[in-house]
């Protein structure tokens, strides 16, 4: 089952890689994984999604996280009431003939168009990982060229918990 | 007044109190060596940086303080590797500081670079590569802070040659903080009021105790625990001093060479309870198989050990002595007469023995002579192989901090620099190491420290001409194709006489305790090479990823 684990951590160089390095060293697997500043420069707010089949093993990767010494606090947050984002660049081949029909797709999704040449758009989504899913998907016939990702971010709705 | 970041790490030692610096210059650590020199700072040259930081770890597990070491950039900080792994395997405080390319070169490989933090990143409890020399003092603050507290470890430090002569206004700071750093010392009391109700309730019990209550100081608790409420010890290799080995309730050591009173009782016991012990897999064996029927109790400082390896019953995260001084009052002397009259009765019918024989001397029997001699109170340092178990079956320890070894990471190389480490932590005491001739050679230009420092260190040294583990594997596993494992050593006696250090040779059965003796009462340090029977086992043994009750090797007695 897939995790989505909200850290946060002392914004410092090297943290990433301590935290990529532990789940390789003990074999755990990232799906995806977003850092940014947070209202405190000082901290750093990581969202990952991770894979853990039973119970134990995800307390074992928490565990083992708390270990750094940057980090600050984990919640597992995959089922809280929150906010989840993905933002996506994707580079879809387009001509004058089909444009009409790709601006179709990117209303029905909300996204919006941020790049046009002759041959292809770069359609820029923001969402939930389903929705990035489903207009890629919706996407695909037109002939996908290139595909950015950010990996999810995520906040839970009460205002007092991290 | 500015100072230099080299007078500045000086001065830090210092406030730690740290009284002695193991180390191996190098270009880019000059300037630090210059400030040691100025302030005629206590170091010990070793002749390998991979001495230098195992004797660090020696000192800081014969002391409890943590253990101090310095290496230049590049080559030198990467022989550092080995030592800080086996370091962080068995929860040491080591701090390692190690000199780096200046800041305006990092990353660009530059003569002797290496990226030692990146490298030591899964190996060390953290690490810091300093980038402005006002951060040192904080720097350093926090290394020590993290290395000795909650479950210790080493911490290495990489200071780039520019922060070492670069200069700032030094005040050293009172405090840390560290936000994601907090661990946690007082168990929860419910949970020891659970363990309490527990141990009331079993009716056979065991206290399988290992490295970390050492660690936590908590001997006596444990001692008072076991004779309170009358329950039998097993020890882990890590556990070994934490408990009198001849003492009515020890059983001796557990797991694959452990003895079979000890691999019989955890797996037949209803509740076993883990102080400080981590279930390791040559402790286990096959995991479905160990204590199959207990109900598990464990105590340990760090949480992520907590039901790692087996599925635990009752945790307690926190300090074994605190946890243990908060269990005392509430436990009662149980009914645990059958169970111990049982355990006693395998202890006796299984005692450990080996075959003596008129052509060879037995390992064992040199061991067995030497705790005698010793009265087991010698601070015991070994490699890694058979003399290693050996040891850990027939030397009967009586005190805390006085076995230290290689549990974790196995380091071959590991007891002769230790034993340095320790003879100068604690210079009144017998420091003795026990080697064999494969690991004796892999830090053996550790003799030339031991006799430029004048170290009455005693090396025993068990010669079997092979790396007896691996050939014992071989024998066992390979139908005895002895590939790689026999060794054409050189003239121990000569290469210790060629240190200047006094050696014995004892070729004789007779001879044992006459030769060990005489080589004791030397003011100074001796080798004695034990020509010992080149194909003895250690047993019982439990097969790899066996259960720990189906042992070979088993004799009655």
């Amino acid at each position: 089952m897939k995790h989505t684990l909200a850290l946060l951590v002392v914004n410092q160089p090297g943290v990433m890689a301590r935290i990529a390095g532990l789940y390789s060293r003990r074999g755990y697997n990232i799906n995806s994984i977003a850092v940014g500043e947070t209202e405190d420069p000082k901290v750093s707010r990581i969202t990952l999604v991770v894979e853990a089949e039973a119970a134990h093993e995800l307390e074992q990767i928490t565990k083992q996280l708390y270990k750094l010494v940057d980090v600050i606090k984990i919640s597992d947050i995959t089922l809280d009431d929150s906010v989840e984002r993905e933002l996506a660049l994707i580079k879809v081949k387009s001509s004058s003939a089909n444009r009409s029909e790709i601006l179709q797709i990117v209303d029905i999704f909300r996204a919006k168009i941020v790049d046009v040449s002759r041959s292809a758009v770069i359609i820029e989504v923001t969402g939930t990982q389903d929705k990035v899913e489903a207009i890629i998907a919706l996407l695909k016939p037109f002939g996908l060229v290139e595909i950015a990702r950010t990996g999810k971010v995520a906040l839970v709705r009460s205002a007092v918990r991290a | 007044m500015k100072l230099t970041g080299a007078q500045i790490l000086v001065e830090c030692l210092k406030e730690e109190g740290v009284e002695v610096l193991f180390g191996y210059p190098g270009g880019k650590v000059l300037s630090i060596y210059d400030a040691l020199y100025q302030d005629d700072f206590s170091h010990i040259i070793n002749r390998h940086e991979q001495g230098a930081v195992h004797a660090a770890d020696g000192y800081a597990r014969a002391t409890g303080r943590p253990g101090v070491c310095l290496a230049t950039s590049g080559p030198g900080a990467t022989n550092l590797v080995t030592g800080l792994a086996t370091a962080y395997m068995d929860s040491v405080p080591v701090i390692a500081f190690t000199g780096q390319v200046p800041t305006t070169l990092l990353g660009r490989d530059t003569f002797q670079e290496a990226d030692i933090t990146g490298i030591t990143m899964p190996i060390t409890k953290h690490n810091y590569l300093v980038r402005d020399v006002a951060d040192l003092p904080r720097v350093i603050k926090e290394a020590f802070h993290i290395a000795t507290t909650g479950r210790p470890g080493p911490v290495l430090i990489d200071l780039p040659s520019d922060i070492s002569d670069g200069k700032t206004r030094f005040r050293y700071p009172e405090k840390v903080s560290l936000p994601g750093y907090k661990p946690t010392y007082n168990g929860n009391f419910k949970q020891i009021k659970a363990m309490a109700s527990a141990l009331r309730k079993a009716e056979k019990p065991v206290l399988y105790v290992g490295g970390g209550t050492t660690i936590s100081g908590a001997e006596q608790e444990l001692l008072e625990l076991a004779e309170k409420t009358q329950i039998p010890v097993v020890t882990t290799l890590m556990g070994m001093a934490a408990f009198p080995s001849s003492h009515r309730l020890a059983l001796g050591m557990l797991g694959m060479h452990g003895t079979v009173a000890a691999n019989y009782a955890v797996t037949e016991c209803d509740l076993l309870v883990a102080i400080g012990a981590r279930f390791d897999d040559r402790v286990t064996g096959k995991v479905e198989t160990f204590a199959p029927q207990a109900k598990i109790v464990q105590i340990d400082i760090d949480p992520a050990e907590i039901g790692k390896n087996v599925p635990v019953d009752i945790p307690i995260v926190g300090d074994i002595k605190k946890v243990l001084t908060d269990l005392l009052p509430l436990v009662t002397p149980g009914d645990t007469g059958a169970w111990l009259a049982k355990t006693g009765a395998w202890k006796e019918k299984y005692a450990l023995s080996y075959e003596r024989n008129e052509k060879y001397i037995a390992p064992q029997e040199v061991l067995e002579i030497l705790s005698e001699l010793t009265k087991g109170e010698a601070i015991i340092c070994t490699e890694v192989g058979q003399h290693q178990m050996w040891v850990a079956q027939y030397y009967q320890f009586t005190k805390a901090r006085s076995f230290l070894t290689s549990g974790g990471l196995g380091t071959m190389g590991y007891g002769l620099p230790a034993a340095i480490g320790a003879q100068i932590g604690r210079p009144n005491q017998l420091v003795i190491n026990v080697a064999g001739d494969g690991s004796l050679q892999m830090n053996i230009q550790e003799l030339a420290t031991i006799a430029a420092y004048r170290l009455p260190v005693k090396v025993i040294l068990l010669n079997n001409s092979y790396l007896g583990m691996v050939r014992q594997w071989q024998e066992h596993f390979y139908a005895k194709r002895y590939a790689g494992t026999f060794l054409e050593n050189p003239d121990f006696i000569k290469l210790a006489e060629a240190y200047g250090i006094k050696g014995f040779l004892l070729n004789e059965r007779e001879k044992i305790k006459d030769v060990l003796a005489e080589a004791l009462a030397v003011s100074g340090p001796v080798l004695v090479e034990c020509r010992v029977n080149p194909e003895e086992n250690v047993f019982p043994m439990v097969p790899p990823n066996g259960a720990i009750n189906q042992m070979m090797g088993v004799m009655e007695s």
